[in-house]
């Protein structure tokens, strides 16, 4: 739990960095990741060769960032085997054969399990880029202008805040209670009550506290945020280019058309 | 059960935002029109527990296996379900982003599949009813028996239509090439016995405010029936003890290889946070025997393809043997990219 927690605030510590791609408008940076998946999702289960040039983006923006594609990927094996899970399969399934390359038949099941893995690497790519390099607050501003209701905003931004003191919390009570129970894993079916019962009753007790405490400060209803990074120039460039250069790729097997360039 | 982006297409995952978008409109609505500003710290705090306490695993007696928390369920009952919706789909939205647990496109059917069910479904078809209802008697403890025959009863039928959408969801955009049937097959099934252990906790924890503050669960004020301050909890223990003997020994059949304990072993616990349902993890683990045997016969029954057939000559060949070039290409230069990267930033200097 510790380390669910570290990784939490290594994830603003990463957002709190100084890059091209950090000082760019959330919003902007929102939208073309929005549409970087959109597009592909949208790539059909058997283009393999079609869906690889949209690798690049995320390679060329993790580059831009500075934050490292390593640090990416120690996310993605939580993922990965889910992906798999579906797509494992399709081997199995769909052996009509697409492809031979010397001996050896490459059925349409093995195209499309490996298709479906490299969406997920991307998606995942691109979503943890967007968290990455955009601090937790102009997400949540950038998400209330494009007119996500105020409530669910204010919701996310306070539950986000919440998340490490909660977790930092009920670390100690597991610590507390494995101190007092060694040898035992997880915790027994008799605490299983009591354990978050505890601590949701008097969490609540503190949030009407902490509520009263932000009347008190003036707040009704509404949070200011600090200004967020005008859609500028370069936003605009930004946005613009990433959405040429994803219909190229989605239009336009470049893949192929760089092969043809060398075999043959 | 959280779907990443890749499990979808375009249209399903758009359809399911515009439905998720919908129940969220409604709740927004309502809980304005009960002007209950008030209530917002109060389910970010529930929601961040919630979220906690998904990481904490619980042993289940008799199996040596342990369980994790449904939020829809516990969330509904002590916020209602409109307010209990909004803070599933806090909690799910974190998970996604923060955890990449669910993809951001796949977040719509998501929070159907897991966070509507449970605390709409959940709520007015199953714990207003049964909370309601004239179920084991009159009286204080009888109430205590039908919260958790609400709790158990909703984690079941809530995961086990979470699970058949999953199903639907993934079938519709047509990615993978599981037939319908034999997904279904592993899905339903697992997910009753995830189903029965989260009751169980949810149960646990119901009762528990129920005996120390019973005035902070829906419906069960209502219901008139006399709630005098603290009483023991051996009975409710004891009442627990039995059931989850009884469940625990039914589970140990289902799941016989601890697929939890299994899954704490391999990721253990930052991870752990990532999922509530572990549906497709122990599926592609594979350790529950029963589960793969029946997954294996299903298979058996529904995949009967012809032997390998070789096409004499493929003429598509040729196309993609230079798309598979073009590909590596396209990999050597991203890896170009990242050498380049690496190169210019040595020379500025590195904070992190």
């Amino acid at each position: 739990m510790e380390k669910a927690l570290a990784e939490l605030g290594h994830m603003d510590e990463l957002a709190l960095m100084k890059s091209p791609v950090h000082n760019l408008n959330a919003g902007a940076k929102l939208l073309a990741t929005v549409i970087y998946i959109i597009i592909v999702m949208s790539f059909d289960k058997y283009s393999l060769s079609g869906l690889i040039p949209m690798l690049l983006w995320p390679v060329f923006m993790y580059q831009m960032s500075g934050i490292a594609l390593r640090t990416c990927f120690y996310k993605l094996r939580i993922v990965l085997p889910l992906v798999m899970a579906v797509g494992l399969f399709n081997p199995l399934l769909d052996r009509d054969i697409m492809l031979q390359i010397g001996g050896a038949s490459i059925s349409g099941g093995v195209i499309s399990m490996i298709t479906l893995m490299l969406k997920g690497v991307l998606c995942l790519m691109a979503s943890f880029l967007l968290v990455a390099t955009t601090p937790f607050d102009s997400l949540c501003a950038a998400l209330q202008k494009v007119h996500v209701p105020k409530v669910l905003v204010t919701l996310l931004l306070l539950t986000y805040r919440y998340v490490g003191v909660m977790t930092e919390e009920l670390a100690v009570m597991t610590d507390a209670y494995h101190l007092r129970a060694p040898g035992q894993k997880g915790i027994q079916f008799t605490a299983w009550g009591s354990f978050l019962g505890q601590v949701l009753l008097r969490s609540m007790d503190r949030a009407q506290e902490l509520y009263s405490s932000m009347l008190l400060r003036g707040y009704h209803q509404h949070f200011h945020y600090a200004p967020i990074k005008k859609f500028g120039t370069a936003d605009a460039i930004y946005l613009a280019l990433s959405i040429l250069f994803f219909a190229a790729v989605r239009f336009v097997n470049i893949a192929e058309m760089i092969g043809r360039l060398f075999v043959r | 059960m959280h779907m990443a982006d890749a499990l979808l297409a375009p249209a399903v995952a758009g359809a399911m935002y515009v439905a998720s978008g919908a129940a969220a409109g409604v709740s927004i609505k309502k809980l304005k029109k009960d002007d209950e500003p008030a209530k917002l710290p109060v389910m970010a705090v529930t929601a961040a527990v919630v979220f906690a306490g998904q990481m904490i695993n619980y042993t289940i007696p008799g199996t040596g296996s342990s369980g994790h928390m449904c939020g829809g369920m516990l969330l509904s009952a002590l916020l209602g379900p409109y307010a209990g919706f909004l803070s599933m789909i806090v909690v799910l939205a974190i998970q996604c982003l923060f955890f990449a647990d669910g993809g951001l496109m796949a977040l719509g059917a998501n929070v159907w599949n897991m966070a509507f069910y449970g605390c709409f479904v959940g709520y007015f078809l199953i714990w207003k009813p049964i909370i309601h209802s004239k179920w084991f008697g009159e009286g204080k403890s009888a109430l205590r028996s039908r919260i958790i025959a609400a709790s158990i009863i909703g984690c079941i039928v809530t995961l086990q239509l979470g699970a058949f959408s999953v199903v639907i969801e993934t079938s519709l955009s047509g990615i993978t090439e599981l037939p319908f049937g034999a997904f279904m097959g592993l899905m339903q099934p697992i997910h009753l016995a995830i189903g029965l252990v989260e009751g169980l906790i949810t149960a646990a924890v119901l009762t528990f405010v129920f005996e120390s503050r019973p005035e902070l669960l829906q419906e069960v004020d209502e219901v008139g029936v006399p709630l005098e301050a603290k009483r023991s909890l051996k009975s409710t223990v004891a009442i627990l003890a039995v059931i989850a003997v009884v469940v625990g020994g039914g589970l140990s059949l289902f799941a016989s290889g601890n697929p939890d304990g299994l899954e704490w072993a391999l990721f253990g616990n930052a991870e752990s946070g990532y999922s509530q349902n572990m549906g497709l993890d122990e599926e592609n683990f594979g350790v529950e025997s029963n589960v793969a045997d029946t997954a294996g016969s299903i298979q058996e029954k529904t995949s009967f393809l012809p032997d390998y057939a070789f096409p004499g000559s493929d003429s598509a060949a040729g196309t993609t043997v230079s798309g598979i070039a073009g590909g590596a290409i396209v990999a050597l230069v991203a890896w170009l990219i990242c050498m380049a990267g690496g190169f210019f930033r040595k020379k500025s200097d590195r904070t992190l």
